[in-house]
């Protein structure tokens, strides 16, 4: 044991040129007394200290796990669909159920589990790696999590509240996008719609909230010598995210301030009767929306650039050029929105513009595709589940890529337009990218979360369920897309020879339910049984492995002082340091 | 994948003084691109619906140019930053007089603004159900006015606790933060006084 000559009382803090020298310092021996007296606590005690936290930790792990009950809902939601769409003239659910099933499915997905899950892991990852012992602003970050998880309550809530007096509708059926003026109180009685625009509101709060003191703790909280130049790609990738969601979801919020005015107020603004123009909803609502979609996968790449080399045993491929890549997604995924409008009449310049910025922001996209393959080049690979599910992302998040690209192209967006290859295009970016990436993720961290290891057995199990169910869901459902299906619609004819693909999209989800039960059981089950993790299960290299799992509520026992990208690999390997190459 | 044992860490200190920027600052910074970003929503809409509505009163003929309250907004910056100067110097007494005075500005363009919306409501007939210019007007403006009482608000409380002696210079960086956003709700007066009274009219 290197610690055991750790003296309680003797001054680490100071510098060690300055007086006798201090050899390690022992973060675990404080860490372990505290962990004692927790396990002592009682229930009612425990409690109190969740709803009351303001440590970065627990509310990142309430974040992911309020992500995963409404990923749960949001999954049932889109079971009922595809059962309502497995064969032609179906009465499973009625239109407007089903109006209500596609619109809470698209809302919670994104607003209710996409960004809470990845604000949750960058709520426990950026301190930690950053060699912080908590965010900037504790008590802010709470209150974030706390609006935001009362949104989505609100959402639901207008399953019991929505009719209203009117009596109208019960949840929102406007679709996640909500397009003007159907959202109007002519065409919208009730309250569904009004519970659908301020659960959004008050989630864009606590998203702004968060983004806030994510990019501030960033930019105010590294610990000595993590220079910008030196912290992990995760944390650069955070950053740019941070930034992209002030000026994303604020548009968003602005045009909910707007639509609540219309409905309540009588004000004109997308009040087509008055002069208003459904346009300009639909300019605000994607100024947003597309961005949104970078917002949440340069997240999912942050998770790539951690996973990736450590179970490739090399250094990240190209730092600079990585960081470059996020910095240039987010500037330039503010430039592409009206490519989901192209069927709008935009004019032949808008339409060029808007066909040129979507195809150059593959360009930094790509730079990462072949940074991570340069990564695993030459690798000692080792497949444990984290990277299998990150291989998954790398094959499938460039099939979505390329769709994207299709998509892309003015002309041929006019025939796909609002079809099923458009659902499939973004399902696959967000199930086959984004989820998957978050998987990998759980697998990654889960560890150092809880402090023991999930099942490699099951977390396999649900790869391989997990990629069919995908795959076939996926896949087979850009097919009916092509030959025209349209999005949105609760039921077609035998006719229209879109009923194989359809069945087969939805036998897939079978096996996606499949997977996803391994993946809760093996969640829950090895959290009681789980082998025991240890600080660094994965001979990792960033600073989070450092301290013991989980970790002790102020992180470090002591702050660290960083020398390099891959601090802990400095610290395992002190004959051949990464601090010798840096510039 | 060994597990090996927790990695001992170096104590800090070991390099050059380490300093990085104040968390006040920059979460203001970051909260004010965010607030921009919607304020610029705001503006981008009232550009688009400019002589759009289908019945009067159109812009030139209702709105007048709020001269007293501008200046009186766009001093108020100036006094802010007298107020943060003097805290600095760790002056307390002319700190509070120009905080003093910077609260009085703020409620000078605060009773100009809502003494036009009185003129226009009750005399010239303008309401927001009235037109798009009506809808867009008082939707701008009075975001920004909402954004004033905030500040106001902070500022009445900063002075409020000033007068009773609570504050001294050791407050600094917090005060420093909230005349950025004073600063920013200046600014963005200036972009709306722009767009709505002189592009606009």
């Amino acid at each position: 044991m290197p610690f055991e000559n750790f003296d309680l009382t003797r001054d680490y803090l100071t510098h060690p040129r300055e007086k006798t020298p201090v050899s390690t310092i022992p973060a675990v021996k404080g860490v372990d007394e505290t962990q004692a007296t927790q396990h002592a606590r009682l229930p009612a005690g425990v409690i109190h200290e969740w709803l009351t936290t303001v440590d970065h930790k627990k509310i990142g792990i309430m974040y992911i796990v309020y992500a995963l009950i409404f990923l749960v809902i949001g999954g049932i939601e889109a079971t009922l669909m595809r059962i309502q769409l497995a064969v032609p003239n179906n009465h499973f659910v009625s239109p407007q159920v089903y109006n209500r099933l596609f619109t809470m499915h698209g809302t919670t997905m994104i607003f209710f589990v996409a960004m809470p899950i990845m604000f949750g892991f960058g709520n426990y990852m950026v301190p930690i790696m950053i060699g912080a012992r908590d965010m900037a602003f504790p008590r802010l970050n709470a209150f974030s999590f706390w609006v935001s998880a009362f949104a989505g309550v609100l959402l639901y809530f207008s399953y019991l509240g929505g009719s209203g007096l009117y009596a109208a509708g019960s949840a929102p059926d406007v679709g996640w996008f909500a397009y003007a003026p159907l959202t109007a109180k002519v065409f919208s009685p009730g309250h569904s719609t009004d519970y659908w625009t301020l659960s959004i509101l008050l989630s864009g709060v606590g998203s702004i909230g968060t983004a806030l003191n994510i990019v501030t703790t960033t930019l105010c909280m590294r610990c000595p010598g993590m220079k910008l130049s030196r912290m992990p790609l995760l944390v650069w990738i955070y950053l740019v995210m941070g930034g992209l969601v002030f000026v994303t979801i604020s548009p968003l919020t602005a045009a909910q301030i707007m639509l609540t005015l219309d409905r309540y107020l009588g004000a004109h603004f997308f009040d087509t009767q008055a002069g208003g123009s459904a346009v300009l909803w639909m300019h605000f609502f994607w100024i947003f929306g597309h961005p949104e979609v970078y917002v949440l996968i340069l997240p999912a790449f942050a998770f790539m650039n951690e996973i990736v080399p450590v179970f490739s045993r090399k250094a990240i491929f190209g730092y600079p050029a990585m960081v470059a890549a996020s910095v240039c997604i987010g500037f330039i995924s503010l430039s592409v929105w009206a490519h989901h409008m192209f069927t709008v009449g935009l004019g032949a310049a808008g339409n060029t513009f808007f066909v040129f910025a979507t195809m150059v922001i593959s360009v930094p996209t790509g730079i990462k595709i072949f940074n991570w393959l340069a990564t695993i080049w030459g690798g000692r690979v080792v497949f444990a589940t984290p990277m299998l599910f990150a291989a998954g992302f790398l094959f499938q998040f460039l099939i979505a890529g390329l769709t994207g690209i299709i998509l892309a192209v003015a002309p041929f967006d006019w025939q796909l337009h609002n079809t099923y290859f458009v659902v499939a295009h973004f399902h696959y970016v967000i199930v086959g990218g984004i989820l998957f990436a978050l998987f990998a993720s759980f697998y990654y961290w889960y560890p150092k979360m809880t402090g023991r290891m999930m099942s490699e057995k099951l977390g396999k199990w649900h790869f391989v369920l997990f990629i069919i169910g995908f795959h076939l869901t996926f896949d087979f459902m850009h097919i009916p897309g092509l030959l025209g299906m349209p999005r949105q619609i609760y039921t077609y004819e035998a006719d229209r020879g879109w009923g194989t693909w359809n069945l087969i999209a939805s036998i897939g989800v079978i096996f996606q339910i499949a997977g996803v039960l391994c993946f809760v059981y093996n969640l829950v089950s090895s959290y009681y049984r789980g082998k025991v993790a240890g600080p660094d299960p994965w001979d990792a290299w960033t600073l989070e492995w450092s301290t013991s799992s989980p970790p002790p509520e102020y992180n470090f026992a002591v702050l660290p002082t960083v020398r390099s990208r891959r601090p802990l690999w400095d610290l395992k390997h002190p004959e051949d340091p990464d601090s010798d190459y840096e510039i | 994948m060994s597990s090996a044992s927790i990695l001992p860490l170096e104590p800090s200190g070991a390099q050059a003084p380490w300093t990085q920027p104040y968390r006040g600052t920059v979460g203001m910074a970051c909260l004010i691109i965010a607030e921009s970003a919607i304020f610029i929503i705001f503006i981008v809409a009232y550009i688009f619906y400019l002589g759009k509505s289908l019945t009067g009163p159109a812009p030139d003929q209702v709105l007048e140019v709020p001269i007293v309250g501008t200046i009186c907004l766009l001093s108020s910056s100036i006094t802010v930053h007298l107020a943060v100067l003097k805290l600095r110097q760790a002056k307390l007494r002319a700190f509070t007089f120009w905080l003093a005075g910077t609260v009085i500005l703020g409620t000078i363009f605060l009773l100009s603004t809502a003494q036009e919306w009185y003129r226009l409501i009750y005399e010239k007939g303008l309401s927001l159900q009235t037109n798009l210019f009506g809808t867009t007007y008082y939707s701008l403006v009075g975001l920004h006015a909402s954004h004033v009482i905030v500040g106001l608000i902070m500022l009445s409380l900063t002075l409020l606790l000033a007068l009773f002696g609570r504050v001294n210079e050791h407050h600094l960086e917090k005060f420093d933060t909230l005349s950025l956003y004073w600063h920013f709700v200046d600014g963005v007066w200036v972009v709306v006084f722009t767009v709505v009274y002189i592009v606009g009219r």
